[in-house]
């Protein structure tokens, strides 16, 4: 054997290999029971959570193995690779046989091979072959588009088919599978996936990218105009809303609500509600009270901001909002703090301002008793932004799979072959067929066949 | 009545039919197996009725949404599906034994839902995530699948039965149908089941995309559905290779339907992050 012949045999070889569906099982069990480790092991953790629940030496061995990111993991790429690699190899391999079968313009058949089949009915008839087949003819042409009628010297058959075309089916299907894959390389090649937290009013150009330590400049800001959240009677979340606005080189680019379910998409990037929570709030109304006049003024603050007190009362100064004040040891809850400068040339007063408790400021016996009127809740929205280029290519794949499915599963290339053999009493019939699919409601449709052709007369 | 008693009483309809079933399967009856005939058919009116008056009572609520968001409302379609389902295939097989192994499924979903302790039956509102029209295209192609997976998985346990017993001819299967149409029947389930549940995880992905970003996240439900679509794979590859018909699929189609159950059921119970200190 030259070496290029024995080259030839170890490339044909590993076609072979390659091309089996032994390799397809091989790889469809392996991936199925891999996956599993990955459910049972939370991914993506801390290293510290690892090392507590498995030890320093099972972690050190998951830690090579990479079974903390294993869907990612070299190992399980390449099974996925394979798997890949396996069913472009095994299309092609089958796909030049079929190919034939499908697109032969005179489709041969072989009535030998349908007098062996186990899928035939039998009846005697008086006419002649040739009476019969014209007779027949038609009715198959019910059931089959593609219709043949040839004679040879031992009688007349009738060869008919339908449904060539669905062999290509499990083609689409192994297609559609590929082009999932491409879909999803390309998305994590080209695509991120990170999340950002912004407070309403405020803005943020910077997110955090989701199981890596890293951060990404967007080419954009995002301000987050207003959250509102409802809640259910139960006290569970009923909806949360966003209102962004997407600012670019200075300028307003794009404005929406956005709900769960229902994203922003601007230049390829999605930014869609996932979350929220509650901020410290900023601002508030509030109540002086003057023990001159009797009067009362409701007016608008907010933390850092001073105001001026009517009737000429000197200014307040909100310095911040404590979620749980203390005063004398006494727990005041939410309370506002703030520096409070009278008129004249008297020293400010820092003085607090329990939300709970109205007339607190009572007790300072000043000129005006200060209160808090209302306080606004203040949320911070939580932000998944995502861009994935290879959205559609793996939409293209689902639907693809879908198609090829429905093909593959329930349409079936069908022939059936009518054999009209003269014999003592007129002739003998013989209605055989084979299908690629649902074999016992291809013999169903035979006997159905068989009834009617046996009842048919001139 | 209201929805929940009206499937309350479905549990013990299909209770019955089952019972029924096996009475005739394991008896040579007939007469009980065109009673269970019946019986079945009530139960799945009477289950698409508690279904249609779930639905109508959460809007009388103020909450209204198709009766498919929690495990409760899965598990009352999920016998719904299955019944059904096997009605079908009793018409067109024209066969009651099959009876004595999908029925008792169907009993088993519902009762577990009626009398379970930790299944709540009350109508709850739709969390935000939930909010969403692929939803109910989700959960209903989902559920199609693992009906005529489950049936797929009675069907094999005949063959498995009818298989063992062929020297000896007990006589009571006898009355199963030929090995090789159960044979052929758990591989036509199986393509339809493959089907739905395809289209299931492909809705599914769809439906996260719009709602996360992202199609695919290899959260555990998400990956053991992957691994219910491996097993099924290899069990329609499988048939394609010589000495894998029979026994050996027979046996895949258990195991897939047994990743079916994990997939719906088991998923709950794995850590997730955030059980995850409970592990050591």
């Amino acid at each position: 054997m030259s070496p290029s012949q024995k080259q030839e045999g170890l490339v044909d070889s590993l076609w072979k290999f390659l091309a089996s569906v032994k390799l397809t099982i091989v790889l469809l069990i392996t991936l199925a029971c891999a996956s599993i480790f990955g459910t049972l092991i939370p991914q993506n953790a801390s290293p510290a959570e690892y090392i507590q629940a498995f030890g320093p030496i099972l972690y050190r061995i998951f830690w090579v193995l990479d079974i903390f990111d294993m869907y990612h993991s070299w190992w399980f790429q390449f099974l996925i690779l394979m798997l890949a690699i396996n069913i472009v190899v095994c299309s092609f391999d089958r796909l030049s046989a079929t190919w034939q079968i499908i697109f032969a313009k005179n489709p041969k058949f072989n009535p030998e091979r349908f007098q062996r089949l186990s899928n035939k009915q039998e009846f005697n008839e008086t006419g002649s072959a040739q009476t019969l087949s014209q007779v027949y003819s038609p009715i198959i042409a019910k059931y089959f588009r593609y219709q043949t009628v040839t004679n040879s010297g031992k009688g007349t058959y009738l060869f008919a088919e339908r449904g060539r075309w669905t062999r290509l089916g499990v083609y689409v299907v192994h297609l559609s599978v590929v082009i999932l894959l491409i879909g999803g390389l390309i998305g994590s090649i080209f695509g991120f996936e990170g999340f950002v937290n912004i407070a309403e009013g405020e803005s943020a150009q910077t997110i955090r990218l989701r199981n890596v330590n890293q951060v990404r400049e967007l080419d954009f800001v995002i301000r987050c105009d207003d959250f509102d959240v409802s809640f259910y009677e139960t006290g569970t979340p009923k909806e949360f809303r966003s209102k962004l606005t997407i600012i670019e080189g200075g300028q307003e680019a794009l404005t929406k609500d956005i709900i769960v379910n229902d994203p922003l998409r601007y230049k390829g990037i999605s930014i869609y509600q996932a979350s929220y929570g509650s901020l410290a709030p900023d601002r508030m109304t509030l109540k002086f009270t003057s023990n001159a006049s009797g009067m009362a003024y409701e007016i608008p603050a907010k933390v850092g901001g001073t105001i001026d007190i009517p009737e000429a009362g000197g200014q307040f100064t909100v310095t911040e909002f404590q979620p749980q004040a203390v005063f004398r040891g006494t727990n005041l809850g939410e309370t506002i703090v703030g520096r409070l400068q009278p008129k004249g040339d008297t020293s400010p007063a820092d003085i607090m301002l329990p939300v709970r408790f109205p007339s607190f400021d009572k007790m300072r016996k000043g000129d005006w008793v200060i209160s808090v009127g209302n306080i606004e809740p203040r949320y911070y929205t939580g932000l998944q932004i995502a861009k994935d280029p290879g959205v559609w290519v793996v939409y293209t794949g689902f639907t693809l799979m879908i198609v090829g499915f429905v093909i593959t599963f329930f349409l079936s290339h069908q022939r059936i072959c009518v054999a009209i053999l003269p014999n003592d009493t007129g002739s003998s019939v013989t209605v055989a067929g084979m299908a690629t699919k649902n074999k016992l409601g291809m013999e169903n449709r035979i006997r159905k066949i068989t009834a009617k052709l046996s009842v048919a007369r001139v | 009545m209201s929805s929940s008693q009206i499937l309350s009483l479905v549990t013990f309809i299909y209770g019955l039919a089952a019972f029924l079933y096996l009475v005739a399967w394991i008896f040579r009856q007939d007469l009980p197996g065109k009673l269970a005939t019946w019986v079945a058919l009530t139960g799945a009116a009477a289950n698409t009725a508690g279904l249609i008056l779930r639905w109508v009572e959460s809007y009388k609520l103020g909450i209204g949404h198709a009766p498919l968001s929690n495990l409760y409302e899965s598990l009352i379609f999920f016998a719904w599906t299955i019944a059904c389902f096997y009605l079908v295939i009793e018409r067109i097989y024209k066969n009651r034994t099959i009876g004595a192994f999908s029925m008792p499924l169907a009993f088993l979903a519902i009762a577990y839902a009626s009398l379970s302790p930790n299944i709540s039956d009350r109508i709850q509102p739709l969390l935000p995530a939930l909010k969403s029209n692929w939803l109910i295209a989700h959960v209903i192609t989902c559920f199609i699948g693992y009906a005529a997976f489950a049936i797929a998985f009675g069907v094999s346990i005949m063959y498995l039965f009818k298989q063992r017993a062929s020297g000896d001819q007990l006589q009571f299967l006898q009355r199963l149908p030929e090995i090789r149409v159960l044979d052929e029947l758990t591989h036509q389930l199986v393509m339809f089941g493959f089907l739905f549940l395809s289209v299931g995880i492909i809705t599914g992905a769809v439906w996260a995309n719009s709602a996360w970003g992202r199609y695919w996240g290899w959260d555990p439900k998400e990956t053991w559905s992957l691994i219910t679509w491996f097993i099924y794979a290899t069990l329609l590859h499988a048939r394609l290779m010589r000495g894998w018909q029979g026994k050996r699929i027979a046996f895949l189609s258990i195991t897939g339907f047994m990743a079916v159950l994990f997939t719906y059921f088991g998923v709950n119970l794995l850590p997730g992050l955030h059980s995850y200190g409970a592990m050591g």
